[in-house]
Order: structure tokens, then sequence, then C-alpha cells
């Protein structure tokens, strides 16, 4: 026995080494076949999620950046440059998220897109402010941007969060609801969400008022939200609004129809995934939720200045990843890779002039997520008027449909 | 609180302790032959749905033959970690073949992610959509099925160890290894028996649950923790103490739901269970330490 191992592992070794040899070869071979020096790459960084608690909304991110990549080097890169990503995955954590950033800024990139959530992004405010290295942000936090200050160089693509709150709790005012439960994720995703859901102001400019007391809160890796949603029922709320990513709304969704529990169900666009009529199966009918218009792209009017664009992502993205995969958290990816890609073909790899150009050129600029109008005082693009910025869809019969109002 | 209330409460603990349940029997059984702590066994769920699901979505085989199958392949992959990953290292001790467990959690649970699917999945109910009513309470008519399924599981369990020469073997070997192999049973054969069996188990746990809970592949870790807290408030003692400690982690759950107000929010939910589990350890304690003595 003891004299096989030792076969194995010189044979191992051997292999190892013409293993090595090879390379060597390999590399010498092309520098010799390539005299003349190819056009540098455009190295952009890349930090999204793709694992870990906020997956549902990296990993879209993760996949929408590798297409795009794909599609622009096909097409003869930028100006003949090539574009190489550098996609990190931050296990969405925060920690993490800062070291591959440090990494990126060290590696020489001169923009980074991402990251996924709201934490990650506040942590790298500093960071990319002080490398002068344009930061486009794939979270909707609204703190990201609002106040700008000195962050000069940060800037993010989707609906801001509260624009997405008022979005709803419009809709819940012109169907005269007051008094509604909040039933939210404790993940980051949910927090922030629940930080604006239960903001004074809001909720008294809508005059809405929160059943029951105590905070309603879920784990977003729980079974079963029947507990929770029992203690609603036993109150006088006239509408639930829960804040979170698949798989916890599909689960509360059919658990409400368990309850036979008839109040609307109003979601954020983090259930914006066809996964989400799959788990709650004939339960997801009725639910509304707030979105941008990627998921009704079918149904808007043919003028609309985003209907060409959006149909391309979804058919591009479907094409790569299967039917009914695109999603609005891919979409923010596509459009913040877009902008640095629209300063590279313009300014070229320089990074202070990438970040002047989004800031005064993407004006007028469609994308997934809506028309940019960015400025010096926002960073953001996105109209903040929430019937501009959103829509709402509506599911019937296991489709998502336009709700207009 | 009304009765109908007390009853929807009861019932809202009853459908995710069974789910904590299913998952705390592989515990019990494998711990009881080897003295190991398989942090693997919520994988083994997540397989069970996860595998499913893609038997019927990518190979286009009926329900009733995948889920049969998806719990032959987490059977499968129980025997293969034994196998591979807890058999070889001869000499180790068993802390060190628990550490050897979580990575084996991590391992299957990487090449779930990569080669099954990356999303949030589920299966179609077995029996329908409809709500049945019961003392003014609504069930979700699948979770009779996971109730089923423990019940049956459980029974089976129970005369498989006390009824066939096979099951006796396992208990004998959980009772006391040395003496065991001195009458001519192979405590290895036994181990993977019961690696086998906790894998089915889980299989058999995952793919009643899928249409209940959504899977992925990130699914058995919180599940595993679930049950591994069930297990242990049994005491890691029988699959039927499993149980129990299983449906008393749910229901302690959900009341801790219904009591939340003001600064105790639902948040406190998971810590409220461990609080109770604390104090189960602390009461059983002198009991353990009994048994460690005289076993």
């Amino acid at each position: 026995m003891r004299n096989y191992l030792k076969y194995a592992v010189v044979l191992v070794l051997v292999a190892a080494l013409l293993a090595l040899g090879g390379i060597g070869c390999s590399t010498k071979e092309e520098g010799g076949a390539t005299p003349t020096p190819a056009p540098t790459s455009y190295k952009v960084g890349a930090l999204f999620a793709s694992s870990g608690g906020n997956q549902p909304l990296g990993y879209p991110e993760k996949q929408t950046v590798e297409m795009l990549v794909k599609q622009i080097n096909d097409a003869g890169g930028i100006n003949g440059h090539p574009l190489n990503v550098i996609t990190m995955d931050t296990k969405s954590d925060t920690t993490t998220c800062v070291t591959l950033a440090n990494n990126l800024i060290e590696d020489g990139v001169v923009a980074i897109i991402g990251p996924s959530s709201t934490g990650e992004s506040m942590a790298l405010k500093d960071i990319a402010t002080k490398a002068g290295v344009p930061l486009v942000s794939c979270a909707a936090g609204s703190v990201i941007v609002e106040p700008i200050g000195n962050y000069t160089y940060v800037f993010n693509t989707p609906q801001l969060d509260y624009v997405a709150i008022e979005r709803l709790y419009t809709y819940l005012q012109e169907g005269n609801i007051t008094k509604i439960a909040l039933l939210t994720a404790t993940d980051g995703f949910g927090k922030a969400g629940r930080a604006w859901l239960v903001n004074k102001t809001k909720l008294d400019k809508y005059g809405l008022t929160i059943v029951p007391d105590g905070d309603l809160t879920y784990g977003p890796s729980d079974v079963d939200m029947q507990a929770q949603l029992t203690k609603i029922s036993g109150t006088a709320a006239q509408a639930i609004v829960c804040w979170g990513t698949n798989p916890g709304p599909a689960i509360i969704a059919r658990n409400m129809k368990t309850l036979g529990m008839t109040i609307p169900l109003l979601c954020s666009h983090g259930i914006a995934f066809k996964s989400f009529i799959d788990t709650a199966g004939t339960a997801a009918n009725g639910v509304i939720f707030c979105a941008g218009k990627l998921p009704i792209v079918d149904q808007l009017p043919g003028n609309d200045t985003q209907k060409a664009l959006l149909e391309q992502y979804k058919a591009d993205f479907e094409a790569e990843y299967g039917v009914g995969s695109a999603n609005t958290f891919g979409g923010h990816a596509y459009d913040a890779l877009n902008m640095v890609v629209d300063a590279l073909k313009a300014v070229g790899p320089d990074k202070a002039k990438i970040r002047d150009y989004i800031e005064n050129n993407i004006v007028n600029w469609p994308g997934t997520g809506g028309v940019y109008n960015m400025s010096a005082q926002d960073h953001n693009g996105l109209p903040r008027d929430p019937k501009q910025a959103m829509i709402l869809v509506k599911i019937v019969n296991g489709n998502w449909t336009w709700l207009q109002d | 609180m009304s009765s109908a209330q007390f009853v929807q409460c009861l019932i809202n603990g009853v459908t995710p302790g069974s789910i904590y349940a299913l998952v705390g029997l592989g515990f019990t059984i494998i711990y009881a032959v080897t003295k190991i702590i398989n942090f693997a066994q919520g994988e083994f769920v997540m397989l069970g749905g996860l595998v499913a699901y893609t038997l019927i979505h990518r190979a286009g085989i009926p329900l009733v033959p995948a889920l049969l199958l998806s719990i032959l392949i987490a059977a499968a992959v129980g025997a293969a970690m034994y196998l591979l990953a807890i058999r070889p290292p001869k000499k180790a001790s068993v802390v060190s073949l628990i550490i050897i467990t979580i990575g084996a959690a991590m391992f299957i649970r990487g090449i779930a992610g990569q080669e099954l699917t990356k999303d949030f999945v589920s299966l179609p109910s077995f029996s329908g959509e409809e709500p049945i009513s019961f003392l003014g309470a609504h069930i979700d008519p699948q979770v009779l099925w996971i109730i089923g399924a423990m019940v049956v599981v459980t029974i089976i369990l129970h005369l498989f160890l006390n009824y066939t020469m096979v099951g006796k073997a396992l208990k004998a070997c959980a009772i006391n290894p040395v003496a065991s192999s001195l009458v001519g049973i192979n405590p290895k054969t036994m181990a993977l028996i019961a690696f086998v069996l906790a894998a089915a188990i889980g299989g058999i746990g995952g793919v009643v649950c899928a249409p209940k809970i959504s899977m992925s592949y990130q699914a058995g870790v919180m599940l595993g923790l679930k049950g591994f807290v069930a297990a242990a408030i049994g005491g890691f003692g029988s699959p039927v103490a499993a149980v129990f400690g299983g449906l008393l982690l749910g229901i302690v759950e959900s009341f801790a739901v219904w009591i939340s107000w003001g600064p105790f929010t639902s948040d406190y939910k998971d810590a409220i269970a461990l609080v109770v589990l604390l104090f189960i350890l602390l009461l059983r304690s002198g009991k353990l330490a009994e048994e460690e003595r005289t076993g």
C-alpha cells in the first residue's frame, strides 16, 4: 500500500511539472506571436453579493455584468479596448466587501460598480472618495446619495428606497386605507425598508397608522409565518405591507391564504421574480408590488422611451439564463455598468473624468430603472415623485399585470 | 386570546415544529450509533427538495418517482459522505469528525448551488392548496403530509430499531460499541447504516417540506440548526424525544410571536426558543452527567 502511495505522489509531481512546463512554453509562444502590443484593456471592478443573505439581489447582478461584458467584447470592446470587469463576491459581508474594494483599487480599476446592499455601499463611500474611484452602487438606500456632501464619487442606480415605499403608500391612500400592518425581513433589505415604512413624516403624509403595536418581523429563512399573520388577523389592519426578498413573501402569501385572510398584501420589488409565483402558487394572485417597468415590459405602450431597451435586456438575459429569469435587480447592474461604459467611451480610463462624465452627461439617459438625469445635486438621477419613478404590478392568474392608477 | 386563536397558534407552531422534528430525527440516529453530531443533516433535507425539483424540471420525471428517486439520492450522498469523509480518518476523535461534518456540509451546499440551482424553488403541493378548517383554525393541507411523514417515519424507525435484527444491532452498537463488536456486530457497518438512514430521513423531510417552504441551496443551514436544537431538547436520546423537541420548539416560537409587544418584537422568537433550550439543558444536565457515568 505504502509503495503505491509513493508512486502516486511521484506521478502527481511529474504531472504537475509537465503542466507547469507547458504553461511556460505556451506563454512564450504567445509573446512571440504578437510583437505589436494589443490595446490595453479597461479595468472595472464589480462587487456583488453573489452568495450569502443578499444573494437574490447580487447573483442576477453578477449574471448581468458577465453577459454585458461578453456582448461588449464580442462587438470589439470600447473604442477597440477590451473591457475587463473583475467581479468579486462580497458574500453579503461588509468586511469582505471593504477588503475586496481595497484590492480592486490597488489593482488599478477605473471605476467600481456595486455593491448590492446599502450597508456594504455605505462602507465603501469613504474608500471610493479617498481613492478617487467612481462608485456606482446597485443598492437602493437613499443614504448612499442623499446628501451627497463630500462623497462626490458615489452614485447609485436603483429607485431610492423611500420612493418605493411612497409608491405603495400612494396606492393605499387612494384606496382609502388607513390602518396597515407591517411584516418585514430581519435582513439588511428588510431593515432598510422598515426604517422608511415606520417614518412618521411619511405615514402622516399618507394618513396611515401602523397596527399592531409590536414590530412584526420574520427571519429570511423562516419556514412559516402563520404566527405573525395570526397576530395581524386579530387587529384592524386593512392591508399588509411586506418588505423582503424571496422566499419570505411567497410563504407569507401562502400562509395568508391558509388562514383565510383576504386583506391585500403589498410587497417590495424584492418579489419581482417568477419564483415568487411558483412558490406562492394560486396565493400569489392579488399580490401587489412596486417595481421598475421590467416585469410588465410587454404591456408598455410602443412610444415608451424604455421599452426597446427593456425588451432587449430581457431577451438577452433570458436567452442566457432561462425563461422568466430577468429581474429588476440585474437591471440595476445593467444601468450601472452601462453608465461607466458610456463614460469610458467618451473620456477613456481617467477616473476623475469618468466621474465628471457620469455627473454631467448622464442626462435624459434611458436605463432599465427609468430615465436618468444625473447632476451635481442628484447622484441617483431618477425622479423622486413616486408615481413617475415606479409602477405597480398586480399578479393576476399567475401573471404580472400593470396596475395603472 | 380566543379558543380559535389558541388552536391556530398551536397549529402555527406544529407546522414548523414538525419540519424541525423531521430534521432532528436524523441527528439522533447518527449520534446514537457514532456519537457524532452530523452538521450536514440539514443539507440532506435541502438535497431532498432540490434534487426532486431538478428531476422534475430538468429531467421531466413525474412527481412521485422523482420524490422517491431524490430520497434515494440523498441516502446515497449520506453513504458517500460516511465512506469518503468519516471512515477514512482512522484515529480521529469525535470532535474532529464533527468538524469534518461541517466541512462536508459546506461541500454539499457548494455543489448543490453550482450544479442544481441557485434559485428558490418549490414543488407542487401534494393535495392542493385549499386550507382545511379545524376547530375554527386553518391548516395548509401540505402540513398534514409533513406531520404524516414525521409520524410514519418515527413509527417505522421505532419498529425497525426494536423488532429487526439490523435494528437491534444498531441499538446494541449505540449502547456499547466494544461489547457489540465482541458479539460480531461491525460498528463501521452500523455507522454506515446510520448515515444512510439519517440521510434518507433528511431526504424524506426535504420532499415533503419543499411544497410548503421554499428550498434553496442555502436552506440546509437554518433547517440543520433548528433540527439540532430539536434533537438537543430531546437530549439526543431517542428519535421520539427529538420529535417532541421539534414540536416544542415550533410551539414556543409561535407563542413567542403572539405575546410580542412593545420592545419585545417578534425578532425575539428565536432568542426565546434558545432560552427554552438552555433551560431544558440546565434541567437535564444532572441526568446527562449520570448517563455519561453509567453509559
